[in-house]
């Protein structure tokens, strides 16, 4: 019985090459990788080590070895001033009205797209609603500029023309919340539904022709089957929004803030540049950034593990 | 999609329809409007008239055609530079055996979520010598991390068999990458040049932050002196004074060309990203 012996296989050892050899088989792939590496960690992961400035009081001739430390004053200055509770309202505001009325209106721009049933037609729509987004935020907030302007803007025109009065648009506090969000809606709404409409076209059509035969009418379709069927997605964009929180739209902000609103204007960012980079105060700067940044980073992973927590996927 | 006629399916249909339709409506009107505008030749707010005299004044005025120059510059060789950097770095990290791989992959998304902020940012552009310089507009926003992920996803998505026959057949790394993965991914490619050449052309905030030199200004920064700080004069010409009648066609004119470019790439690349690049991106 030598013969059967030999023909049973002995249990392959697969033991798995060294470490080393593994590495230098792949070395080209290094290589690949390399200049992405660098560039995340100079670009990226260097200046969050330059975070330690904020705990400083940082000389950009001493750099950060030689600056005096002081510990978290610069966190207790800022906690203390009026301008904190200013930005952080006005950061807040602005971001809830993001989340409350941007965000749904992407999902509900999508879902009417869906409902299109000639495709010519969905997609040109599609292609107009897109263009939006790929214009600068200079161009926007520069036609913004030219229609309402009280110097010859149409809309003011128009408002004269039939009874009205001017209205300072550009000047007032009352306006810059909505402009802002009325921007974000014009520019990215559009835009906003490219990952919902891929997401509700991978809706199973055999779920909506079994809901038909019990007799569901369309509203009843989108309520108990298209919506729950992008449910996932939802959450995940609603957790990527969130990461971006408090981050929103600074240019926009910042090209749209002058000296008559920023009262309601102000946000975290804008104060950055304008206390670090045009008064100087790199370190006090460099700590409200980091508190702006951390606050990010909670929310996130909050709304992440709140998500798992209700049995949806989360972002990771 | 439902093939119900029903009366109640039909009113859905029209106000849906009559909303879609307004919705796309005011989505390119605004820009018409400045479209039109720009060859007006009457000063009130309804445009009538043709002249291109606020073109001609534009591209008169050296600042303009400089900050172009510089647009055009930065958009080309930042576009293939990022492209480059996003490719090589999506390829290695396709490679699911690749050692070490995970770790580097946690270190990119972990940027996605926290940043060192503007002010050190701002320190190391500087300590790395590219203050004043385009090099500032290109480089400290080389890779985005989650175009990254997308295409290394991609990357993933193309099937191991096609790149190990290319291996039997002796071709190097380097050869898989350009004779096999990258053909196959032209259209993912070309959405992603697109992502990043308008980042660049629309980038506003780092050329205020980063550079001092005036003539270095992209288009972008010109633009909005032109409409929002002042009204409607580019200042290197004196003519301004006998054209203030022209003045409101002068900011939609220059409206209109730091915008042309975009909208002449725009519908060669739009059937790319609206087949569904994106679908199943969202997730590292």
């Amino acid at each position: 019985m030598l013969g059967t012996e030999a023909a049973v296989p002995a249990p392959i050892k697969e033991r798995k090459k060294p470490l080393w050899l593994r590495m230098w088989k792949e070395r080209w792939l290094y290589i690949f990788m390399l200049p992405g590496l660098a560039f995340f960690v100079i670009y990226k992961y260097v200046p969050m080590w330059g975070i330690i400035m904020a705990f400083q009081k940082y000389q950009p001739h001493a750099g950060l070895f030689g600056s005096e430390w002081v510990g978290l004053r610069h966190f207790e200055r800022f906690f203390s001033e009026p301008e904190f509770w200013r930005l952080l309202r006005n950061t807040l505001y602005i971001a809830v009205l993001d989340l409350t009325i941007f965000f749904p209106l992407t999902i509900v721009l999508a879902l009417m797209l869906n409902e299109l049933r000639i495709e010519l037609f969905k997609r040109t729509l599609q292609t107009l609603v897109y263009i939006p987004h790929f214009l600068s935020w200079v161009v926007v907030v520069g036609i913004s500029y030219i229609l309402l302007t009280t110097e010859g803007g149409i809309i003011n025109e128009l408002l004269v023309m039939f009874g009205g009065e001017k209205v300072q648009f550009l000047m007032s506090e009352g306006w810059f919340r909505p402009l802002i969000i009325l921007q974000m809606i014009w520019k990215d709404a559009g835009w906003g539904t490219i990952i919902f409409l891929a997401a509700l076209a991978g809706v199973n059509p055999s779920l909506y022709e079994a809901a038909r035969i019990d007799g569901a009418n369309r509203w009843r379709l989108l309520w108990h089957i298209t919506l729950p069927g992008i449910r996932s997605v939802i959450v995940i964009l609603l957790i990527l929004r969130l990461g971006s929180f408090i981050d929103l739209g600074f240019e926009q902000i910042f090209l749209m803030v002058n000296a008559l609103n920023r009262e309601v204007g102000e946000v975290f960012d804008t104060y950055v540049y304008y206390v670090g980079m045009q008064q100087g105060q790199f370190s006090y700067s460099a700590a409200v950034g980091l508190f702006k940044s951390v606050v990010g980073l909670v929310l996130v992973i909050t709304a992440n593990w709140l998500a798992k927590k209700l049995g949806e996927e989360g972002v990771y | 999609m439902t093939k119900s006629t029903g009366l109640g399916s039909k009113i859905f249909d029209g106000v849906n329809i009559t909303l879609l339709v307004l919705f796309s409506l005011m989505s390119f009107l605004p820009f018409l409007y400045v479209v039109v505008s720009s060859f007006s030749t009457s000063s009130s707010v309804m445009p009538s008239g043709f002249s291109v005299e606020a073109y001609r004044y534009i591209f008169s005025a050296s600042t303009f055609t400089k900050s172009l120059q510089v647009s055009i510059f930065i958009t080309v060789v930042g576009t293939a530079f990022q492209l480059v950097m996003t490719s090589l770095m999506a390829y290695s990290l396709s490679h699911r055996q690749l050692p070490g791989r995970n770790a580097v992959l946690l270190m990119v998304l972990f940027t996605m979520l926290f940043s060192g902020g503007m002010i050190p940012t701002y320190f190391v552009v500087k300590a790395t010598g590219l203050l004043d310089s385009l090099a500032a507009l290109i480089i400290p926003s080389a890779i985005s991390a989650f175009n990254l992920i997308i295409l290394k996803n991609f990357f993933q998505s193309i099937p191991e068999e096609l790149k190990e026959s290319a291996k039997i057949d002796g071709s190097h790394e380097l050869g898989i990458l350009f004779r096999i993965v990258l053909p196959l991914s032209l259209p993912a490619m070309a959405t992603f040049a697109l992502f990043y050449a308008v980042g660049i052309w629309n980038q506003y905030f780092n050329a205020i932050l980063y550079l001092n030199d005036a003539a270095k200004y992209p288009v972008q920064v010109i633009l909005r002196q032109v409409i929002i700080l002042t009204s409607g004069s580019i200042g290197d010409t004196t003519e301004i004074e006998n054209m203030t009648y022209y003045g409101n066609s002068i900011k939609m004119a220059v409206i209109v060309i730091a915008t042309v470019p975009i909208m002449i790439v725009y519908p060669f690349l739009q059937k790319h990203f609206a087949k569904g690049v994106m679908l199943g991106s969202v997730k590292g």
